[in-house]
């Protein structure tokens, strides 16, 4: 019962940090209908991005809660960059293109990150700085409690309730939400299209860079492939909740941390990654629009 | 006469190398009700999306005798120029009051707001006891009066109003008409596109005939009313 409980605390962990990439997926779906392939990257290059930061400024000489907060910073300020050049310069040219361009696009810009990150960080793995020191809070048995298990959860619990009050009660929100309904009344509301865009990426990005400085804090290794796996396992968490929900993405991260953890603990560990895709077969077959998703019926 | 509040001169408009607006020129002036009438494919919706640039075209639009075929579409509203699109362009996953809210999403004087929201649901009672419901649950008469209520919102000069009155029950289609006419004798601008010609000459002072993309005939609206070419073609008089 209580290796039960520290799995469920585990996944629940890893869930948040699925459910944190998978918003990005789910939000760019939401106004473009793409799936931004190069999201993973945009993760991968937030760690790199805390990793130069907080070595350049020596964050580890004074380990904490200021030292954290300032790598997160620059993870999402580098993420938030990235995304925008992304999107003004790849995607925006092809917004009147067939929607097979773009995802096409997507998938080079992935392929060009991850290739561009070989050749700029270097392909070995690096370690990266210690910027928080871990330790345990609480230890009940078998179950253990680590500070850093609770900042995890509790950041991404916040920027999740951030990106909730965003979308829901703030003008940003309001524009956001119209330009995914339609672009052409959207526009006839004067709301700026592109610029609500480039603001959905900015902020998509920017829980990548959160969510990369957490993992990277808990497994310190990182290299410019990272992105791959955590990105298909959130793209397929987006798709699981119905890709285009908010809320569908944060219960997909959860479903998808949990299950994952709980194959690992009682099945095999080597079925981990095989986990991910077997939902997504399953998704895809018997409700293709996802748990909270609402089927579409194409108009003509 | 002052100069129109509306000008378009030879307006073409292509989708692809399909050419659906062949040089259209017409004038709105103030405190007018204008409307294009004409059979489904004859280019009334392209004319006015055109004119809300949400489609480039060829030829001159000058809104105030301001050439507006450079403006980003975003941003006619600040000119006064607010468009009802066809098909009502309601945010169906949002509420009605936040569909009106978007009706005011650029204006920066928002004090009247509330008096002015009022307004609307004195018009529309409708729409008050509505106003927490997702706009997706909104009959097709609610969603239409919900639609001029937001561009109401918008404070429009030239306010452009794509068929109003399709797919509505006669007796809503009356009540829109009538809000029409009111909000003419208030002093608003109307530019009015119609499949119900005979609602629409009646509420015009001018109208233009359009057919396949051009314009065959324009006039007061009392006398296309009359017309016979148009009793027999538009009107259904034999």
């Amino acid at each position: 019962m209580e290796e039960f409980v520290q799995h469920l605390l585990n996944g629940l962990n890893l869930g948040a940090v699925y459910a944190l990439i998978a918003l990005g997926y789910t939000m760019v779906y939401g106004v473009l209908q793409l799936i931004n392939f190069a999201h993973s990257e945009v993760y991968m290059v937030g760690a790199f991005a805390g990793f130069y930061g907080a070595n350049f400024l020596r964050l580890t000489d004074k380990p904490g809660w200021g030292a954290f907060a300032l790598t997160l910073l620059m993870s999402v300020v580098v993420c938030s960059v990235l995304g925008l050049c992304i999107e003004r310069f790849a995607y925006r040219p092809l917004r009147n293109a067939p929607k097979l361009n773009a995802l096409i696009t997507a998938i080079g810009v992935s392929l060009f990150l991850q290739f561009a990150g070989q050749v700029v960080f270097g392909a070995t793995p690096q370690f990266f700085p210690q910027v928080l020191e871990d330790r345990t809070l609480f230890q009940a048995g078998a179950i253990q409690i680590q500070l850093f298990d609770v900042t995890i959860l509790s950041v991404a619990l916040i920027a999740m309730a951030g990106l909730h009050y965003l979308i829901q009660y703030t003008r940003t929100g309001m524009a956001i939400r119209a330009v995914s309904f339609s672009f052409r009344s959207a526009t006839l509301m004067g709301i700026n299209v592109n610029g609500v865009i480039a603001v959905t990426f900015i902020i998509g990005s920017s829980l990548a860079g959160i969510a990369a400085v957490l993992v990277a804090l808990k497994y310190p290794k990182i290299d410019p492939l990272m992105g791959m796996l955590y990105g298909m396992k959130a793209f397929v968490a987006a798709v699981l909740g119905g890709i285009g929900n908010f809320r569908g993405a944060v219960l997909g991260g959860i479903i998808m941390g949990l299950s994952e953890e709980m194959v690992v603990a009682y099945l095999s560990s080597s079925l981990r990654d095989a986990l991910a895709f077997g939902l997504l077969i399953f998704i895809l077959l018997v409700r293709p629009s996802g748990l909270l998703g609402q089927m579409k019926v194409e108009k003509v | 006469m002052s100069a129109p509040v509306l000008s378009v001169k030879n307006l073409k408009v292509n989708y692809g190398a399909i050419e659906a607006v062949k040089g259209i020129s017409f004038e709105v002036f103030a405190g007018e009700v204008v409307s294009l009438i004409g059979a489904n494919g004859a280019g009334k919706t392209t004319t006015l999306r055109a004119v809300s640039r949400l489609l480039p075209s060829e030829g001159e639009i000058l809104l105030n005798g301001k050439d507006i075929t450079g403006t980003a579409p975003h941003k006619l509203i600040d000119e006064g120029l607010v468009h009802s699109p066809e098909g009502r362009g309601i945010f169906l996953n949002m509420t009605v009051e936040e569909n009106l809210k978007l009706g005011a999403f650029r204006r920066k004087d928002l004090k009247d707001l509330e008096s002015e929201m009022n307004a609307c649901f004195d018009m529309f009672p409708r729409l008050k006891e509505r106003l927490r419901a997702s706009a997706g649950t909104l009959s097709g008469g609610e969603q239409q009066m919900l639609s001029i209520s937001r561009a109401l919102l918008s404070k429009p000069k030239v306010l452009i109003l794509d068929e109003p009155s399709l797919g509505l029950a006669p007796r809503i289609v009356q009540q829109i008409f009538q809000i029409i006419q009111t909000l003419n004798k208030q002093g608003m601008t109307i530019l009015l596109v119609e499949q119900n010609a005979r609602m629409a000459l009646k509420v015009s002072h001018r109208a233009y005939v359009l057919e396949t993309g051009k314009v065959r005939l324009s006039g007061e609206g009392r006398a296309l009313l009359a017309n016979p070419e148009i009793q027999a073609a538009y009107l259904g008089v034999t």
